[in-house]
């Protein structure tokens, strides 16, 4: 049987996966993609808690759903805004290397 | 075995229906730790691959596991937005991002090990933390109540509560999108001013 602590355990893994991800890797973009993988991990336990505390006429609890629609909507605006912005800076810097960047840096 | 199928103490299970182990939640539990697994082992592929190619479609994967698992938790209409926005729309995005770039592979550079170490342990002490927590919390070890009914309109209650209660955050959300909209359009283009 499944229980509520699975599906809790295997999105926290999954956002220390996406953790992981951004503190070790240098490539901009894949530091991108583990910041959707930490999203999708929260995600993951609000569909989990949604599915767990029931209504009193016994459907989901969909205040949570509408919350990760906002989420993923949101994620989606940002992802756009994201890109978009490591292709002005490949532009100006030639490199997505985050340890190249360093106009910042004294 | 026997605790975990312990039900007592919960208010909001209708007492008409009992739950019980039978081949169906057998199979659910298989399904479930299948896509649990799949998609784990696809995130870690996301951030070990040397190409960035080969990472954007290894998330395509994991993100094909965690829809199925929203599935699993009878969350049809998440299941299927996620599939259809992050899936497809993000992840077309990434590719196409990756291809104009034309990013090869990354050549090997000189790993600092004292950051790589005090990521993993960072990593890790969440981890653990998750761990401890979820093992302390008494309802964490039950399992999910039945529904009231077998079928449910999800996408009609999503709607009315979209349309309803969170008419405001929603139509933030539009602006949102706009904004980001025009704001990429502005950065694309080849001379800021």
């Amino acid at each position: 049987m499944v229980t509520l602590g699975d599906y809790l355990i295997v999105s926290g893994m999954l956002f220390a996966i996406g953790f992981a991800g951004v503190m070790l890797r240098r490539n901009i973009i894949i530091i991108f993609m583990s910041l959707e993988l930490m999203l999708n991990a929260a995600n993951l336990s609000l569909v989990a808690f949604s599915r767990f505390r029931l209504q009193p006429t016994g459907v989901p609890n969909y205040d949570a759903q509408v919350f990760v629609f906002f989420i993923i909507a949101v994620a989606a605006a940002e992802v756009a805004v994201g890109l978009a912005i490591i292709v002005a800076l490949y532009r100006a810097q030639q490199t997505t290397h985050v340890e190249d960047i360093k106009s910042l840096k004294f | 075995m026997e605790y975990w199928r312990d039900e007592h103490g919960q208010a909001f299970v209708t007492p008409t229906l009992h739950h019980s182990i039978t081949p169906l939640t057998c199979m659910s539990a298989l399904l479930f730790w299948i896509f649990a697994l799949l998609m784990l082992v696809f995130g870690v592929g996301v951030i070990i691959n040397r190409s960035p190619v080969a990472s954007a479609l290894n998330l395509v994967v994991s993100f094909l596991g965690l829809a199925a698992l929203f599935i699993s938790l009878d969350a049809y209409f998440i299941g299927i937005i996620q599939v259809l926005v992050y899936a497809g729309a993000v992840m077309v995005l990434f590719l196409f991002i990756i291809m104009l770039l034309d990013l090869r592979a990354e050549r090997l550079r000189k790993i600092n090990w004292v950051a790589s170490a005090g990521g993993v342990t960072v990593a890790l002490a969440l981890l653990m933390q998750i761990f401890y927590v979820v093992g302390n919390l008494p309802s964490t070890k039950r399992g999910f109540p039945p529904l009231a009914r077998s079928t449910i309109d999800d996408v009609h209650n999503i709607g009315l509560l979209l349309f309803g209660s969170y008419n405001l955050p929603f139509q933030i959300i539009g602006v949102v999108v706009l904004v980001a909209t025009i704001g990429v359009v502005v950065l694309s283009k080849r001379e800021l001013r």
